[in-house]
């Protein structure tokens, strides 16, 4: 019974995943939560697709401090190229209804989990430049101390505690992640073939 | 254990209570056991009410907070504050600007704030001056006073800031009659009951800007004029005007114009004297005042000269004004939550007249008059009268009301606040106060819909209240707690000024109106902004220079200034860069005969220096800002007047050396 052809099922999470890459880019991907017990409000940094949102003067105000290099949506080629990374990523779900051959699916995933590993390489060695290459000439200088944000998680930073966690449009991208995740597993009948052994 | 120790003292409490009832009460037996529980607003809690109190002869506006009594904020209205730059920076001198030219202090007596179908709406909070006589519209979204405007023909503006109840208008009555400022004022003193006039102003307030505009006065015999308040719900289109003197003394007031056994509350048919003005019957006259209004883009005041009002004469036109007999030179005027009853408190008598509307209209119907005065119909006592409070107290002041059929009086002679029944006129509770107390403020009390939890009584005397401070004493209010039947003192708090009319609302009424954060740099239309470090400049014009200055966490652009000369003015234009909520910045410089700045992120402000000798002087950031605030400072050069030394400034860089 086994067919290269895709399930209806399939199918409809394919349209569905489109749908959550194109929403992605309305919404942030990704935030940095800062708080200190002078901003009993936080501060946020909102990442999106195309650009830094949140608090991000005020956040550029503190950094001086430390000597920290102030954020700029447009020193960042990636807020260029993200959107239609993105944009390309639900294309390429609908064609792959149209194409209906898993093995085209499968490929896709992997191209997917390629991007999350290289966007994550990518974020990581950001967060590192920003954390490290400190102005000698600043006015607070802790030795030893770096202000590299987590990757992912919490880290005490001086006085503040950062949180590095997806927002909306990260979610959207893991839900398409698990769902295409979910395709990959059902059209080559992992499910059955592990009931098997 | 413990509870049978409690009871054992409420037991020796109560029979020494009983013992001791004929004596008069000490300081310390009116507090009930869970007064600090009630009182009390835990660390990083808010509390329940804004108190928005007048700062009487300090002219400023206090801002306390219920049930804690903690001071918020002290608001610069009428009086110059070197702190906040109010009277001291270029842009708000003309806010204190009056026919008489700038006038720095004044004497901010009531309190009133808008309302909305006769509830406080949050929106801004009215306030009096009393001596050179304005009133002042403080906005609630800032706290910050944004208008003044002067009134004329009037001397002492007491029975003022009372408004309708739409805040349709904004009233003031002057307390001394004065000659007209249209007519011969050098003329005897004691030609008063011809040449005097007293005057009531009908300023109104645009409903959404809240601009004011002088629209009419009614001129009246010379009389004082003491409070006021507006009819609403079925009374709505009338005011109430409590007044004294109607002997028309003009010395001695003390004896002279205590000799009569009833003066007047005057009641003005507004709407009436609205048809008037609307056919034409208002006389325009010459006259001269102030209207100052507060930019909030440009950051900066205007003062405009108006020469124009119009007059309606209550003699000629008979059916304005009406003047109600009130015992004993009648002080508060006071309109309960259903605008049927009119308390009218004689400060000399020993009861409390309660006037019903109903009856009054029906005694103008019927011409229930028993004569006039100076042309005004007097209405019979009787027939406007509701009741009276029999024994209240003694020497009653004011009442406000708790929506549920009560009436609060102070008496000032016997220092104490009575409770009694709007309806049967019975006295239903009564707790002394410590001591002699004038005004009192229940949230909400003067409108259509009080909050009737909490009462604040506004003091005069202060005496053992408190640790004493040399012959000056602390100014002082207690709150009681008025949920229940009986009022049970909670708390004293000391105040600023003399406190004398408040106003509260609801803390989340204030607080959610879209309070205002910080300026929006973009909005910014200062015409000397500096909306970015590279704008900061230094630019002479003549003897004038001008610093287009920026601050920001923690430096000054520019900070080092040179090439200035002895008779130069020097204007610091200081513009805070920072765009977030609670980073203000101050500025100072050596020597100014001046106050400092305080600006608030977004904002610009200006400070006038002019240096009197030859040397270098530092500036320097006096609201601590950041870690490094104490690093927030600069220079400026001051060469000997013809010196070549060229205009220069600088920051981070060092300009060329000059000789």
């Amino acid at each position: 019974m086994e067919t290269t052809k895709l399930a209806l099922v399939s199918k409809i999470l394919l349209f569905i995943i489109a749908g959550l890459f194109i929403s992605s880019l309305f919404v942030p991907m990704w935030q940095i939560d800062l708080d200190a017990p002078q901003y009993p409000e936080g501060l946020v940094l909102k990442l999106h697709a195309n650009k830094i949102g949140g608090d991000v003067e005020i956040i550029n105000g503190l950094n001086h401090y430390i000597g920290m290099a102030t954020l700029h949506t447009e020193n960042f080629i990636e807020f260029k190229i993200l959107p239609y990374i993105v944009g390309a990523f639900s294309l390429i779900s609908i064609a792959l209804i149209f194409i209906n051959n898993r093995k085209f699916v499968l490929a896709f995933f992997g191209t997917f989990i390629l991007f999350v590993i290289l966007a994550g390489l990518d974020f990581y060695r950001w967060n590192y430049e920003y954390g490290h290459n400190l102005d000698p000439n600043a006015a607070i200088k802790v030795p030893g101390m770096a202000y590299q944000p987590p990757l992912i998680g919490y880290k005490q930073l001086l006085n503040f505690g950062a949180y590095s966690v997806p927002d909306i449009g990260g979610w959207y991208l893991i839900a398409a992640g698990v769902m295409l995740f979910y395709i990959v597993f059902k059209e080559f009948n992992l499910f059955k073939r592990k009931q098997t052994i | 254990m413990k509870n049978k120790f409690v009871q054992a003292v409420l037991v020796i409490a109560l029979g020494s209570a009983l013992v001791t009832s004929c004596k008069p009460k000490s300081s310390g037996d009116a507090v009930s056991g869970d007064a600090a529980e009630k009182a009390y607003v835990a660390p990083g809690k808010y509390d329940e009410f804004y108190n928005f109190v007048s700062g009487g002869f300090s002219g400023q506006l206090s801002v306390y907070g219920l049930p804690s009594g903690r001071l918020f904020r002290v608001i610069p209205v009428f009086s110059v504050d070197p702190e906040k730059g109010w009277g001291y920076s270029e842009e708000t001198k003309p806010m204190l600007n009056t026919s008489h030219g700038f006038v720095p202090w004044d004497d901010l007596h009531h309190t009133e704030m808008s309302q909305t179908n006769g509830e406080v709406d949050g929106r801004w909070v009215f306030g009096n001056a009393n001596n050179t006589p304005r009133i002042a519209r403080i906005d609630l979204k800032t706290f910050k006073t944004a208008e003044i405007i002067e009134l004329p023909n009037s001397g002492g503006n007491h029975s003022s800031p009372f408004i309708t109840e739409n805040t349709e208008y904004v009233v003031a009555g002057t307390r001394f009659s004065v000659p007209a400022d249209y007519s011969n004022g050098d003329v005897p003193i004691n030609t008063y009951k011809e040449n005097y006039k007293g005057h009531i102003s009908f300023v109104s307030v645009d409903k959404k800007s809240g601009e004011m505009d002088l629209a009419f006065q009614i001129v009246t015999p010379g009389v004082n004029f003491d409070l006021s308040h507006a009819g609403k719900g079925k009374s709505h289109g009338w005011f109430f005007f409590s007044c004294y003197n109607t002997e028309q003394a003009n010395t001695l007031l003390e004896v002279n114009a205590s000799q009569k056994d009833k003066d007047f509350i005057m009641a003005v048919n507004w709407k009436k004297a609205e048809e008037y003005i609307k056919a034409g019957k208002g006389k325009k006259q010459k006259v001269k005042y102030a209207h100052n209004t507060w930019d909030e883009h440009t950051h900066s005041a205007k003062s405009t000269m108006k020469d124009e009002v119009l007059v309606l004469d209550a003699s000629e036109l008979k059916d304005i004004c009406y003047m109600i007999p009130c015992p004993k030179s009648p002080h508060g005027c006071d309109v309960d939550p259903t605008g049927e009853f009119i308390v009218g408190s004689g400060k000399l008598a020993a009861l409390i007249p309660v006037f019903s509307f109903d009856k009054l209209q029906s005694a103008i119907k019927g011409k229930k008059f028993e004569g006039d005065y100076g042309g005004i119909p007097v209405v019979k006592y009787e027939a406007a009268l509701h009741g009276e409070v029999q024994k209240p107290g003694l020497g009653p002041l004011h009442t406000e009301f708790d929506g549920k059929g009560n009436a609060y009086t102070t008496f000032f002679v016997s220092s104490e606040v009575v409770k009694w029944d709007i309806k049967t006129l019975k006295v239903l509770d009564r707790v002394p106060t410590y001591y002699s107390v004038g005004h009192l403020c229940i949230p909400g009390g003067d409108s259509k819909k009080p909050f009737g939890k909490y009462l604040v009584a506004y003091n005069k005397i202060t005496k053992d209240r408190y640790l004493p401070t040399g012959p000056e004493l602390a100014q002082s209010a207690q709150i009681f707690d008025i949920s229940g039947d009986k009022m049970k003192l909670i708390l004293d708090f000391p105040t600023i000024g003399e406190p004398h009319y408040a106003q509260a609302a609801p803390a989340d009424l204030i607080r959610n109106n879209g309070q205002l954060k910080f300026y929006k740099l973009d909005d910014n239309k200062h015409p000397y902004a500096a909306k970015g470090e590279k704008e900061a400049k230094v630019v002479r014009e003549g003897n004038k220079v001008h610093v287009y200055m920026t601050s920001i966490r923690s430096h000054f652009a520019p900070d080092n200034i040179e090439g200035v000369k002895l008779g130069d003015e020097v204007y610091f234009h200081v513009t805070n860069l920072e765009q977030d909520w609670d980073v203000p910045h101050g500025f100072a410089v050596k020597g100014a005969n001046n106050g400092e700045l305080l600006i608030m992120p977004g904002e610009t402000t200006t400070l006038k220096w002019v240096p009197d000798r030859v040397g270098t002087f530092p500036f320097y950031c006096t609201d601590f800002c950041s870690a490094l605030h104490q690093e927030m400072q600069g220079y400026i050069r001051v060469s000997p007047k013809g010196s070549n030394v060229p205009l220069q400034f600088s920051l981070g860089t060092n300009v060329p050396a000059t000789k």
